[in-house]
């Protein structure tokens, strides 16, 4: 039988009315618990495991499928609405789509990310489909140098979309180098910077930090304007809906967001995060309207969350076809394989053909229920917004408290937030931005444990990080990325460039 | 809308951490690894044998289970309820992380299951057998890198006694620590690393389909269904297991302490039990009472030994 009949098949088994209520419960709880800051789709899963020992493997792998995707989507919900990341691969998505929201195109900005979601998922479920084993190849040749490289080119783009003051932006990124830098060092098994405080041991969590950053600091911020607070929201001016011209300055970032998280996802130290800073740096640089970036551009919201929903598919590419785990919840899905006595592995898709054409056609169903569960919403969603707001701010406070100690009960971690909401209250004071403090924190260790693991393969020896091509071509790519807005400045072309930095907040 | 938003949070939090339970068993791990997964393992087999109506599990991830065992020690005191999963990666992870709480300040109750560790090479390797290994290992110690678990784990360790075994200054030995089996596996699939060092579970898929050439085992004898020697039989006196016991709160009775003993027995006997050791290739290595305590005196002294022999601890 040919690909194309398993996947017929697997939509046929997928298909059966039990097999929909699977995934119908799968989305809903996965975009419930998604919208909770801190509690991500892999505790989920866990908590699932046990309900679905008395399911078959089919009916279970589905809802499991459904909740991851429902998890990733659910998420960004709350970026938008309420500037609370809900998980760490949609705190990108905050920074364009809460200006949005504020503008009174919180409609318009929910759409884009439902239906970019929609998009990027069927395409990156039909690679998956397709190209899984060719993907895979590329991906094991990605090795610590060829991390290190992507690490350069992620933190050299990035770094362009910093605010309006390269210094100040810079500032926020050491702050979250530094504290990237807390815990126990996984190469040699050592403390760093915990002072003895045990709770310190495991680092920083990047959803504490982000909950902490974005929504405590905001709170206070806007608290502390008191009666004077400018800015009045509108819940909805103009459409609800997308507008023609949404559509036509949206279609392009779902599209680059998916080539670019699709194969990040897919790579075993990739990661959802990784996917979606590039795919907001790609989007600023190919921006037609790069002024209203930091202002609410909506292709700011549509890239990111298409190249989030596509990593998420990536991810399944290492653990269908290679075993490999490279998240939290496709660990917790391998152990469901293993529970029916599966191996998924190289010889998965040979033994089990049925259950993976199935998971495969599941995940389609999932991606068209979320669309179908959430664009109807939109229209309420966007009415949180007219909540006044004193009940608004302080039912934001309640709950990011509520998620952070939900995810990790601990009276540690609730003062880590509140001291790190207190940092981003006084940092907004100064106008420092805010999300290079996250980017640290997440890209920080991956680079260094990258360029470490490099050199201790190769003994201490520099050239080998341009000595493979792909590392070579990244570190190029990075190097005129660094040098070209120099030049350009130098050419006198620099207040093309003021104009195109822009603060987040 | 605002009460449906409301009530929908209060939904999701009352719903997470359920009410009153027979057993909780933390699990000091995220959700995903080994201890998670044997934690959840004794929930599903405990419940369906009808040993406990109600069990939950509370995942407090970190530093190889050291803040686990800390929240534990000092939270659950006197709690016959409480359950904690650890193991062999955690008597490393206490004496790397000079963690205050040790296994000492809970009640160890059972070891329950193990894993032996192998070694293994890509197929394409010019590394053909362990004795080819220990050649290149002894030529120049650094020129080989070993990929594997976290640092001071039993990947680690294990690498460690093989160079010590061969004579080689186990300081030297080129360790590249992957946060977690997957990132290990893609490295030495790509050929990073000159050979990988984990639990056999991890490598069994990618060794059936003909990716991975096994080297040697860290058994005491050969394994049915794996073809491959011991580390013993290729000249290395090495034998190391990657435990996961139980254990109960500090300051229990000893009619209390006797109740948990009696109840993990139950579960290690039971048929659930068993026939998950088996599809998840776990090896039954039940060992309670004075036995086990004994046991695992002896393997924190050699944990001690071995990790100061590697540089890791002083």
């Amino acid at each position: 039988m040919s690909t194309f009949d398993f996947l017929m098949q697997g939509l046929v088994s997928a298909m059966e009315p039990i097999n929909l209520l699977y995934a119908l419960i799968g989305v809903t709880l996965g975009t419930m618990v998604g919208v909770l800051p801190g509690i991500g789709p892999a505790t989920t899963v866990a908590l699932l495991l046990p309900v679905t020992y008395q399911l078959d493997p089919t009916g279970s792998l589905i809802m499991f499928a459904g909740i991851y995707y429902g998890g990733m989507y659910g998420g960004s919900t709350t970026s938008i609405l309420l500037n609370t990341p809900g998980e760490s691969a949609s705190i990108i998505t905050a920074l364009e789509g809460n200006k949005m929201a504020r503008a009174g195109r919180g409609g318009p900005a929910l759409a884009t990310s439902a239906i970019g979601s929609f998009v990027a998922g069927l395409i990156a479920t039909l690679a998956l489909a397709f190209v899984a084993p060719y993907i895979v190849k590329l991906a094991l040749v990605f090795g610590p140098r060829e991390y290190f490289a992507l690490m350069v080119l992620a933190f050299v783009t990035v770094s362009s979309a910093f605010g309006n003051s390269a210094l100040r932006g810079l500032t926020s990124l050491f702050i979250g180098l530094a504290l990237s830098l807390v815990g126990i060092d996984q190469l040699t098994g050592q403390n760093r910077l915990s002072f003895g405080v045990p709770d310190l041991l495991d680092g920083i969590e990047v959803t504490t930090m982000a909950v902490a950053m974005f929504a405590i600091g905001e709170t206070l911020f806007i608290a502390a304007q008191g009666a004077q607070a400018p800015d009045k929201v509108e819940a909805i001016r103009g459409s609800v809906w997308m507008t023609a011209k949404d559509w036509a300055r949206s279609w392009k970032p779902w599209l680059r967001g998916t080539v670019i998280g699709f194969p990040i996802g897919a790579m075993p130290a990739g990661g959802a995060e990784i996917g979606t800073f590039l795919s907001y740096a790609a989007e600023k640089r190919l921006s037609n309207h790069p002024e209203e970036f930091g202002n609410g551009a909506i292709e700011g919201v549509a890239g990111p969350e298409a190249a989030n929903n596509a990593s998420a598919a990536g991810t399944l590419v290492p653990l269908l076809t290679l075993g490999l785990p490279t998240s939290a919840t496709a660990a917790i899905m391998l152990a469901g394989f293993q529970q029916y006595g599966l191996q998924p592995g190289p010889l998965l898709f040979a033994t089990n053909p049925q259950l993976v054409w199935g998971l495969i056609a599941s995940l389609l169903i999932a991606n068209l229920m979320l669309l179908v569960l959430n664009l109807p919403l939109v229209g309420l969603w966007v009415r949180l917004l007219t909540i006044p707001k004193p009940w608004l701010y302080s039912g934001i406070l309640v709950f990011a408290t509520l998620g952070t100690i939900g995810a990790n009960p601990s009276v540690f971690e609730l003062g880590m937030l509140l001291v790190f909401g207190l940092v981003a209250y006084v940092m907004r004071v100064f106008d420092y931005p805010i999300a290079p403090v996250i980017v640290g924190l997440i890209l920080g260790p991956l680079a260094e444990q990258q360029l470490r693991r490099a050199l201790s393969i190769s003994q201490g020896d520099v050239t080998t990080l341009v000595q493979s091509p792909i590392a070579a071509v990244l570190l190029g790519l990075a190097a005129i990325a660094l040098i070209l807005p120099l030049v350009l400045r130098l050419r006198g072309r620099g207040n093309v460039l003021t104009q195109m930095a822009a603060s987040e907040d | 809308m605002k009460h449906f938003f409301l009530a929908s949070i209060l939904a999701g939090a009352i719903a997470l951490p359920a009410a009153a339970a027979d057993y909780t068993i933390m699990a000091p791990a995220a959700p995903g690894g080994g201890w998670d997964q044997t934690a959840r393992t004794m929930q599903t087999a405990m419940q369906q044998e009808k040993i406990s109506d109600k069990v939950q599990v509370m995942n407090v991830p970190g530093a190889g289970g050291t803040i686990g065992i800390a929240q534990f020690a000092s939270q659950q005191k006197g709690n016959p309820n409480a359950l904690m999963v650890g193991g062999y990666v955690m008597v490393g992870a206490i004496l790397t992380n000079k963690s205050p709480v040790t296994l000492k300040d809970v009640t160890p109750i059972a070891r329950l299951t193990g894993e032996y560790e192998v070694i293994v090479v890509p197929a394409a390797s010019e590394v053909k057998t362990m004795a080819d290994l220990v050649e290149k290992l002894k030529a120049d110690p650094g020129a080989v890198s070993w990929g594997g678990g976290s640092a001071g784990g039993t990947d680690h360790i294990t690498a460690g006694l093989v160079a010590k075994a061969a004579g080689v200054d186990p300081t030297k030995v080129n360790y590249i620590a992957f946060s977690g089996g997957g990132e290990a596996l893609a490295a030495i699939l790509g050929g990073q690393v000159t050979a990988g060092i984990s639990s056999y579970g991890e490598f069994e898929g990618q060794v059936k389909a003909g990716a991975l050439r096994v080297l040697a085992i860290s058994s005491d004898e050969k394994i049915e269904g794996i073809d491959a020697p011991t580390l013993k039989e290729s000249g290395l006196d090495v034998v190391i297991q990657n435990w996961r016991m139980v254990a109960a709160a500090p300051g229990l009775s000893d009619e209390q302490k006797a109740a948990v003993t009696a109840d993990i027995e139950k579960l290690a006997k039971s048929k659930t039990w068993q026939d998950n050791l088996k599809t998840k290739g776990w090896i039954d290595t039940y060992l309670a009472g004075p036995e086990f305590e004994e046991q695992l005196a002896k393997d924190i002294t050699a944990t001690e030994a071995i990790l100061k022999d590697i540089g890791l601890v002083k």
